[in-house]
């Protein structure tokens, strides 16, 4: 039976090719791995090797046809005995079903020995846009930052480069192929500015929120607008909604008087040495002060043990106007109201600046928010993990209060601690708030 | 009723024919109008045939010391004209390659000069007579460049040549002046010192291959003095005095003028972009020192009208603007995550004996940007493979960010450097650090292996030197 040898498909795309040159004569003898054609595709001319032996008994295309068909039969091969009255129909030029070609007799001497002989994709349909329209058509995969799952997809180089900024890859969008992050990312990230919340000196288990189904309007809801999510607001997002889903969180309340802190605080504040304390100054004091007293307040929770730090680091939230920032006071049961009003002034305003170092506002054992001057009476906060404990600081501000069975007036401020009861229970709590509202109703123990 | 496509591109170079192609992919109806012939200078006049120029230079040179590797050689000798006829016929071949991707694809070509004419619509003329009106939502101008002229030194295509003369010599010039050592001007300086003629090259900065690391430059003007090629940098060429036959040049330096005669001039002193006859006048299109002005998407100040290749300036390579047609008609078409071109990982390869290649920041250039860096060489004298193909002159130079591990840049001299380059190509671009690049298996022996150790040694662990 006669072979037909087809045009093969050298490459996965090439769909005709064209006969440059026959390296055989119609009669010559063929044997196996003998050069008989090059076929010419694309930008390549490749030599084709016979597989099977016999006798070149017609070329049905001649040397420089064009676009002929892979599949399409480009020659007959007669075998041992055959002689030319077999080409019959074999040689007519009718192309033969693919799936019923016998494979193609010719193999690539050179290639990637792809050359199968299947039709040859055609660019899949996904990939076809309307030509000229909004970038709204596209193809490939949606630019989800990170697809489902745990793994991150993010250059060594970004890996690498978040590593040593402190950036957490799981809040950073990738704009690289399929969300992976790249340079570029980290770089952006780092121009906004620092994240806003401190990055976890010990690892919590990185349990992450199933993803919230994407908010999509019903008719009839009102019209709105589209604020896309910034950096800072992400992490807000991430990181407040962990702590309170998985940081047991209890509160507790107590009020401190502080008149004779106003009354302090104005004396330094009127004498000579040029002073500006805030009331918030001697918060952040007597919150130092009360932690070295009460140690097992300035805790953390880990899987493995309760960590109790040494130094009373002392972050205050500050607003912006996009969320907030914890600058942090190191060491605050160690220095003197001076240097923490200096501290706390210069790291308020490069924090609303959006100039703040890393290492100004990454770390941290305790945090405190305060919003008595916007007249709030009390509030509690959300732990910022993996702190143990925030103290949420209430306006200071004239009520009765009953002294020695007399109704009276005071100054009074209101505190509330938020702690995470796996590392600091409710005494340890109470005992931090009773050390906190001695020092506060009582401002000259801070000088000790 | 003028043809209405949604796509047409102004020359079929590199970068118009891969724009058309990928317009294709994506479901246009894209059209290129070419005046010459598909596949542009790359293809027919620049950087196809020269290889194919080049590597009959170098098979002469290794029969000359065929003795070297045991093997005796006599009566070597050349045809000019079958060294040209090669190059012709591998240009020949390629360009109908490109034909061929243009049926397969259904981009419509039409030959003949187009031009913008109104919004939306250009002219296509041949032989002065208007042969065609075409209407297109998007524009691309992709028509090129062309050699730079100085004053006194415009090519005459006789005497004084450019790429193009230098390419088809009709006899092998005995004495050769190539102004300008730049990848064109170095890699006819070295064609024509292979095949036996005394070449001069004068560079009017301070070293040859003036784009490269500042080593590398040094390494390879030695590798090229010590071939017998005069080189003189700092220098200029003042005047040409053309003879019948031969060219008469008083070349100054800062310290000395002295004249030289020789039979041909090759001139290659840069590129100007085509920015002419294609109808910019009284559009958008902003012109620049002779090249368009265009944004990272391509876009010109012209809407629905853009730019690519060397058209839009530097670098002036074919891959460059392959990429940026893609880039272009992504945008167009509006595919997700489409990137524009970044610049530091765009490699550039010269073909000249020694072979040079590189990618990103020199050393220079990175100190210069305030980078801390941590720099490793690799000698081919260490490498196993390079001692035995007898090719030991060369050498592997590697860039660090010192604070991230960043490859800022890696820059190569060497036998098959314009091979292996994008290995570090690769790199850059998948943001490897020295880390992944050290723990990469370099398969041994071969020369890639210097790669891998000129890595180690910006860290300081180097095993082979």
């Amino acid at each position: 039976m006669p072979i037909q040898i087809l045009m093969p498909a050298l490459s996965p795309t090439m769909t005709e090719g064209s006969v440059a040159r026959w390296l055989k004569k119609e009669g010559d003898e063929v044997h196996s791995g003998d050069v008989i054609a090059e076929i010419e595709t694309d930008k390549a001319t490749m030599e084709y090797e016979a597989v099977d032996e016999g006798r070149l008994g017609k070329i049905i295309v001649p040397e420089g046809a064009q676009g002929i068909k892979v599949n399409q039969p480009i020659a007959v091969l007669l075998e041992e005995g055959e002689d030319a009255s077999a080409i019959g129909d074999v040689g007519a030029a009718a192309p033969a079903p693919a799936a019923e070609a016998k494979p193609a007799t010719p193999q690539p001497s050179r290639g990637n020995g792809t050359a199968d002989t299947a039709s040859a994709p055609r660019p899949a349909s996904g990939e076809r846009v309307a030509t000229g329209v909004s970038p709204a058509a596209g193809e490939g995969p949606p630019p989800a930052p990170t697809p489902s799952g745990d793994r991150i997809f993010a250059s060594p180089l970004a890996r690498r480069m978040a590593a040593q900024a402190g950036l957490d890859l799981a809040t950073i969008k990738g704009s690289g192929p399929q969300g992976r992050i790249v340079k570029a990312d980290i770089d952006a990230a780092l121009a906004r500015g620092p994240a806003p919340i401190t990055r976890a000196p010990i690892q919590t288990p990185a349990a992450r929120p199933p993803q919230p189904a994407p908010f999509t309007p019903v008719t009839g809801d009102p019209s709105f607008t589209q604020k896309p999510h910034s950096q800072m607001r992400r992490v807000i997002a991430r990181r407040l909604t962990e702590s309170k889903q998985n940081v047991p969180h209890f509160y507790e309340t107590i009020d401190c008087e502080i008149d004779e802190l106003l009354r302090i605080r104005k004396v330094l504040n009127d004498g000579d040495l040029n002073l500006n304390l805030s009331v918030n100054d001697f918060v952040i004091r007597a919150a130092g002060l009360a932690l070295r007293q009460v140690p097992a307040a300035n805790a953390s929770w880990s899987d493995d043990a309760i960590i109790l730090w040494e130094r009373a680091d002392i972050a205050m939230a500050v607003a912006l106007d996009d969320g907030l920032i914890t600058p942090i006071i190191r060491g605050a049961d160690l220095k003197g109201l001076q240097q923490i009003a200096a501290e706390s002034k210069d790291l308020a305003a490069r924090a609303r600046a959006g100039k703040l170092k890393l290492e100004e506002f990454q770390g941290g054992t305790f945090s405190i928010s305060n919003l008595g001057m916007y007249g709030i009476r009390e509030f509690a906060a959300v732990i910022n993990p993996p702190q143990g404990c925030i103290l949420a600081v209430g306006q200071g501000a004239p009520r009765p209060v009953v002294k020695n069975g007399q109704l009276a007036i005071a100054t009074v401020m209101t505190c509330t601690i938020s702690c995470d009861h796996r590392a600091v229970d409710g005494a340890v709590g109470a005992q931090f708030l009773a050390a906190f509202k001695k020092l506060i109703d009582e401002p000259s123990r801070m000088l000790l | 009723m003028a043809d209405s496509y949604d796509l047409v591109i102004l020359g079929g170079g590199p970068g118009g024919y891969v724009a058309a192609i990928r317009a294709a992919q994506l479901g246009m109806k894209t059209c290129v109008v070419e005046r010459e012939h598909l596949g542009g200078i790359c293809l027919n006049w620049g950087c196809i045939p020269t290889k194919a120029l080049l590597r009959t230079s170098e098979i002469y040179h290794l029969m000359q010391h065929a003795g070297d590797f045991g093997l005796s050689a006599d009566n070597i000798s050349f045809d000019a004209a079958k060294v040209v006829a090669r190059s012709r016929a591998v240009a020949k071949q390629l360009s109908n390659g490109v034909g061929f991707l243009m049926r397969k694809n259904k981009v419509t070509v039409v030959m003949g000069e187009g031009k913008l004419a109104g919004r939306g619509k250009i002219a296509v003329t041949k032989d002065g007579k208007q042969i065609a009106d075409i209407e297109a939502k998007h524009i691309i101008l992709a028509t090129g460049a062309r050699a730079r002229s100085l004053p006194g030194l415009e090519p005459d295509g006789k005497l004084v040549w450019t790429y193009k003369e230098a390419m088809v010599p009709p006899a092998m010039p005995k004495s050769l002046l190539v102004v300008g050592s730049g990848a064109i001007g170095i890699e006819f300086a070295s064609f024509y010192r292979d095949m036996g003629a005394e070449v001069t090259v004068v560079e009017v900065l301070d070293r040859v291959l003036p784009v490269e690391d500042e080593e590398i430059s040094a390494f390879a003007r030695k590798a090229f003095e010590k071939q017998g090629i005069t080189i003189h940098t700092g220098a200029a060429v003042k005047v040409l005095t053309r003879h019948k036959d031969n060219v008469a040049a008083h070349i100054e330096t800062k310290d000395k003028a002295f004249d030289i005669t020789v039979d041909r001039v090759i001139s290659a002193v840069g590129i100007v972009g085509n920015v002419e006859g294609i109808g910019l006048e009284g559009t958008g299109v902003k012109v620049e020192r002779a090249h368009v002005v265009a944004d990272e998407w391509l876009r010109t100040g012209e809407p629905g009208v853009y730019a690519i290749g060397d058209l839009v300036g530097p670098p002036w390579l074919a891959h460059k603007a392959m990429h940026e047609g893609v880039i272009c008609v992504e945008h167009i078409a509006g595919v997700n995550g489409v990137h524009p071109l970044d610049l530091r990982n765009i490699p550039g390869c010269t073909y000249c004996r020694p072979q040079v290649a590189s990618v990103g920041l020199t050393e220079k250039a990175a100190r210069d940007q305030g980078y801390e860096v941590k720099v490793g060489h690799f000698p081919f004298i260490g490498n196993g493979k390079a001692i035995a193909l007898g090719e030991p002159e060369g050498m592997v130079k590697t860039v660090f960010d010192a604070k991230t591990g960043e490859l800022l840049g890696a820059h190569m001299v060497g036998a098959e450097v314009t091979e292996l380059i994008q290995g570090y190509t690769i790199a850059k671009t998948l943001e490897t650090t020295e880390s992944e690049l050290m723990r990469t298996i370099f398969p041994h022996p071969t020369i890639s292996e210097a790669m891998h150790e000129s890595v180690l040694d910006a860290y300081g662990r180097a095993l082979h030197f």
